[in-house]
Order: structure tokens, then C-alpha cells, then sequence
């Protein structure tokens, strides 16, 4: 499944990074690779500048919470940002996961100033995960409401949310209130066992 | 003298111009642009987090919903990570069938974009030309899906259903004389893929039509040259895709670069712009549709002579057929299960990427193995561009912001999610 030029940029990531590299997995023909949070602006410069890799562009960034991963309790740091990205020049992806150290105020540095497309990804990572973005110019929040509270898309918070919206015909203004939906599952999540059915 | 300051409009997000849902702050001095600072969101749904509770197969029309000019291709890049994961085979037809409507669906966008462009700054004819041959590829699309938009019609494993061997005709009616409804009727008297193949023979002159309109315009082009220039240097950096990317001159396609489904059987070009210019992409545009019209024949002309399934016969992920049910018990607990519990997806993590009429499209899944995704990410082609709007804006004058939203091709649906 693997195709040669994959496992070459594999072994080049593994050399040019070096002990930066926390952990390289070639599956489906796509390169993960993990990093420190402490190192990411050193590879993600180097990711960029080196004439081998020249991953010119970030495609995609997006927040990660695995604290419901097979819902099983998650072993190590929580949250982490996904970084997709694509060299024109050797038409090539990868993709680098750098989980955040810490869970209860998760931070990572800001790829802004490699990538410029970084700025939305980043406030969208935050809006909706809470990871913040050290170095970031303009943190707020892109996706949700005005004056929103919390994280919607972390594991804990639920699909229903918390607030509902109303028009209230006595103050004459829309107003906020607890949710009056009882969140309902039709179809439950299922995880089966290896081979489950043939 | 008096005291000039810069002041601070608020353009949207109730705007004819603003192409949805956009709500612009723009600072400005005097007419020029100092900073544009969009305000999106207005239309999130969370679909991503939706899917998150759902199945892999209930959560696919949420695609359509995304671009909602471009459903299918939304669809093709949901079904292809799923398929990565799983790691299926589609059979052939299934293959053309979808490369043909994903050719399809990019006609349609790049219509209603010429057409709202158009309108946009001042050109009120282009838009009804636009949508007379919408209207036609709308047809087909109600033809094989039974829905005029969000059509659900890719699957994963292939596609819902082979294409239909009759053309829905107009009936009389109060508007439609009999000689208005024989014209009308003329090129739905066989197959579906005659009335497609009827469609690509008249297409070029239509593009034609809509050359003549304002290639040469002069109004057109004092509107569009050299507004909002993007250096190929800059597009990199800003994360650029799909026309956006190659008007700025680079010549980078997914559809010749990382081909999917059989873009590698077809022949096809890609056009380049030069300047980086909002005239530039419009012609970049024009010119795909012309190709994707090349793309639509020959995929007809492979369709008229390879009949075969159109489904992958893996009972796992697509349903077996509605005779098998009825007479075969293990058909019926294939379909029971798969309606009920839905398909169980091995874990891992895939990242799959369509060239999408706006630029690069990509869904990231990640799955634990459940028979719901634990992650679904949508690459939105039009987040990048509007994230550059300050970019592009800046240094012109209000009226160009409107021409500069225009000409990155904004639909909120995915931009918003």
C-alpha cells in the first residue's frame, strides 16, 4: 500500500528532524508525524525552508480532543492541533500532531508567522477546542456567537448545548435560557470487537 | 480645516452583495479600504460535531449542505476518505459516473459564480443566461437523485443508483404553448446520457455567449483588472486553492496532481492566469468550464458502452439490492444491520482531497473503529480565501471589496459549516 516516494519523504523527515521527532507512522499511504509542543515553530520552519520537504502551504489545522478516544480513559495529554500540509514543489502531504502539555489550559505556539493561512485555522481551533495559540495577532473568537461560553466541540460539551434562545414577548427582547430539549440518541456509538461478523 | 478621521463601516450581513450571511466591518479612509475584518459564523450549523453522533451514512447528506452550489463534489470527498479507510474498491462505472456529475457540479458552481459576479458589479444579463443552463443540469441532477440540490447521490462504494434510462419531459401548461414544450422536449426523448451528450454540444456556445457579454466589456474590465492582485508567492502562504491558486499562475490541480476515481483516463487542460487579477481568475474559470464540458463528453461517451454495477457488492458498506433482500436471509441481515447499526469503519485516519470548483476540498476523518466518525474535519476552500480578504481589500475602494468577494467565489455553507 505504500508507495516508494511516501516511505522516501519518511526516511528524509526522519533525518532532517532527528531527535525533534517524536514518532513517524506511515499508514494508507500517509505520513503522521508527532512532535513536541516545545519544538513545533523549529519543525514547522524547518518543514517549510529544508530544499527536500518545502511544504510551502498549510492545507488544514484543526483541533483534536481524544479524551473519548474508543471510549476508553485516554492516556496522556488530551488536546492536540492536526496540521495538514502540502508541498507544490515535490507533490507531497504530511500530516503533524502536537499535543498540548497541558489540559487545563492547553497552548501551543502559533504558526502564523510561517503560514499566513494559519490565522482562521488558529481562531477556529481556539473557538471551538480552547487550545490557545501563543503569538497569534487577533485570538478571538470566529465560529460561534458573540459572547459565546465555553468550547463546543471538546468531548464534554453537549450536542444539545447549554443555551437556547428565545423570543420572550413580556421583556420584548430575544433572551437566553437553559436548554428545554432533552438530547436524544436514535442510534447508539458502537465500538465491536476485531472481525465482529466475518 | 476640518478634521478628517477614518470611520468604520458595517457592510452585512443582510447585503444583496454579500453572497450569504458576511458581515464586514471595513475601516475606512475617505472611499479607500484600511482594514477589512470579516465576521463569519452567522450560518454555523456544527456539522462537524453533528457528525460526530451520527453514522457514516446519516451524516452524508449534511454534505450537500456545505457548498450548496456544489453538492456532489462534497460528497466526493466524504465518500473517498471513507473509502480510504475502509479501503475499498469502487467499482468502474461507479468511478465515471461520479467524475461526470463532480464535472457536472462544477459547471453549475462556476454559473451561479459568473452570474452573481456579474450581477455583482453591474451586469444584470449574464445572471439569467447563467441560470437557463442551470436549469438544465439541475434537471439532470433531479433525474438521477430525485432531488434538484442535495442529492445524496454518491455513496461510499460508489453511487446511490445507475443513471436513469428516460428524461422527465415538461407537460402543458398555462405558460408553455405546444410549440414552446416540443422545444423544450426536443432533447429529452431518450436516455439521460443523450440528454447530457444533447447538453455538452450546446454548452461552448453558450460559453460563447456569456464571452461576448464580457471578455472584452469594457465596464467589465475597468471593474476586474488588476483588482485584487495575489502574488503566486502570496497564494502559497495564504493556503490558496483550486482557481484562486492557479489565477495567480500556478499550475496545480488535483485532478492532474493527485488524480482520484479516473481523472487519470481523461484528457483535459488546466488553465493558467498570469497577473494574479480578479480578470484573471474569471477567465481561469470560463475556461474550466470548457474543459469540464470535454470531461462530461468523453465520460458519456465510456458510459454508453460499459454497462456493470455502479455499487460496491460489499454488504458491509452498501446496502444489497431490494429482490436479494426479500429472497435471501443473509441480504436481510446485511440490510438490517446496516440500517440499524450503520457501518463500522476500522480505526485510524485518512485525509482526502477533491479539487472542488473552489479550490481544494478536504475531509479529515478520524475513526476508533465505531460506526460513527470520532473526528470529522471539513477543509473548506472558501475559509482560506476569505480568511485574505484584509489582503485583498486593502488599498481599494469599497466598491471592490464587493467585486474581490465576488471573485473568490464565497458560499457561507462551507465556509461557515
Amino acid at each position: 500500500m505504500a508507495s516508494k516516494k511516501m516511505e522516501a519523504l519518511g526516511s528524509v523527515v526522519e533525518r532532517v528532524l532527528g531527535d525533534k521527532l517524536v514518532s513517524s507512522t506511515l499508514a494508507l499511504d500517509e505520513l503522521t508525524i508527532v512532535c513536541k509542543a516545545a519544538d513545533l515553530t523549529d519543525v514547522a520552519t524547518t518543514l517549510r525552508d529544508h530544499a527536500e520537504l518545502s511544504f510551502e502551504q498549510l492545507i488544514d489545522l484543526c483541533g483534536m480532543d481524544y479524551s473519548a478516544y474508543r471510549d476508553e480513559p485516554w492516556d496522556g495529554p488530551r488536546f492536540a492541533a492536526v496540521y495538514h500540509l502540502l508541498s507544490l514543489k515535490h507533490n507531497v502531504r504530511i500530516r503533524l500532531r502536537v499535543f498540548a502539555e497541558d489540559d487545563s489550559f492547553p497552548l501551543l505556539a502559533s504558526v502564523n508567522p510561517i503560514w499566513n493561512a494559519a490565522n482562521w485555522f488558529e481562531r477556529e481551533a481556539f473557538d471551538l477546542y480552547g487550545i490557545v495559540f501563543e503569538g497569534h495577532p487577533d485570538l478571538r473568537r470566529i465560529l460561534t456567537d458573540y459572547g459565546f461560553v465555553g468550547h463546543p466541540f471538546r468531548k464534554d460539551f453537549p450536542l444539545s448545548g447549554h443555551v437556547e434562545m428565545r423570543y420572550d414577548p413580556t421583556q420584548q427582547r430575544v433572551i437566553y435560557q437553559p436548554v428545554t430539549i432533552e438530547p436524544r440518541e436514535i442510534t447508539p456509538r458502537i465500538i465491536r470487537e476485531e472481525n465482529y461478523g466475518g | 480645516m476640518a478634521e478628517i478621521r477614518n470611520y468604520t463601516l458595517n457592510f452585512g450581513p443582510q447585503h444583496p452583495a454579500a453572497h450569504g450571511v458576511l458581515r464586514l466591518v471595513l475601516e475606512l479612509d475617505g472611499e479607500v479600504i484600511q482594514r477589512a475584518d470579516p465576521h463569519i459564523g452567522l450560518l454555523h450549523r456544527g456539522t462537524e460535531k453533528l457528525a460526530e453522533s451520527k453514522t457514516f451514512i446519516q451524516s452524508l447528506p449534511y454534505m450537500d449542505r456545505l457548498d450548496y452550489v456544489s453538492m456532489m463534489c462534497n460528497e466526493h470527498a466524504y465518500c473517498l476518505a471513507i473509502e480510504k479507510l475502509l479501503q475499498i474498491e469502487v467499482p468502474l462505472r461507479a468511478q465515471y459516473i461520479r467524475v461526470m456529475f463532480a464535472e457536472i457540479t462544477r459547471i453549475l458552481n462556476h454559473l451561479l459564480w459568473i452570474g452573481a459576479h456579474a450581477i455583482d458589479i453591474g451586469a444584470m444579463t449574464m445572471f439569467l443566461y447563467a441560470f437557463r443552463e442551470r436549469e438544465d443540469l439541475m434537471d439532470c441532477y433531479e433525474a438521477v437523485s430525485g432531488a434538484r440540490m442535495h442529492a445524496a447521490y454518491f455513496r461510499p462504494g460508489g453511487v446511490y443508483r445507475d443513471l436513469p434510462d428516460s428524461m422527465p419531459q415538461y407537460t402543458v401548461s398555462k405558460i408553455k404553448n405546444a410549440k414552446e414544450l416540443a422545444r423544450l422536449n426536443e432533447g429529452r426523448k431518450g436516455s439521460m446520457l443523450d440528454f447530457i451528450d444533447d447538453f455538452t454540444k450546446r454548452f461552448p456556445t453558450y460559453v460563447d455567449e456569456y464571452e461576448t457579454l464580457l471578455t472584452d466589456n469594457r465596464i467589465w474590465k475597468q471593474r476586474t483588472v488588476d483588482i485584487g492582485v495575489v502574488s503566486p508567492e502570496r497564494a502559497k502562504n495564504l493556503g490558496f486553492s483550486g482557481p484562486m491558486l492557479r489565477g495567480s499562475g500556478i499550475e496545480w490541480d488535483l485532478r492532474k496532481k493527485q488524480p482520484y476515481d479516473v481523472y487519470d483516463r481523461l484528457d483535459f487542460d488546466i488553465p493558467v492566469g498570469k497577473k494574479g487579477d480578479s480578470y484573471d481568475r474569471y477567465l481561469v474559470r470560463v475556461e474550466e468550464m470548457r474543459q469540464s464540458n470535454r470531461i462530461i463528453q468523453q465520460c458519456v461517451a465510456w458510459l454508453r458502452d460499459n454497462p456493470g454495477p455502479v455499487i460496491t457488492d460489499n454488504h458491509k458498506v452498501a446496502p444489497p439490492s431490494r429482490e436479494g433482500m426479500k429472497s435471501n436471509m443473509e441480504d436481510l441481515i446485511h440490510h438490517f444491520k446496516l440500517f440499524t447499526e450503520g457501518m463500522h469503519v476500522p480505526e485510524g485516519e485518512a485525509y482526502a482531497a477533491v479539487e472542488h470548483p473552489k479550490g481544494e476540498f478536504g475531509i479529515y476523518l478520524v475513526s476508533d473503529g465505531a460506526n460513527k466518525p470520532y473526528r470529522l474535519k471539513i477543509r473548506a476552500p472558501g475559509f482560506a480565501h476569505l480568511a485574505a480578504l484584509n489582503e485583498m481589500a486593502t488599498g481599494h475602494m469599497i466598491a471592490d471589496v464587493v467585486a474581490i468577494i465576488g471573485t473568490q467565489d464565497i458560499v457561507f455553507g462551507e465556509i461557515d459549516r
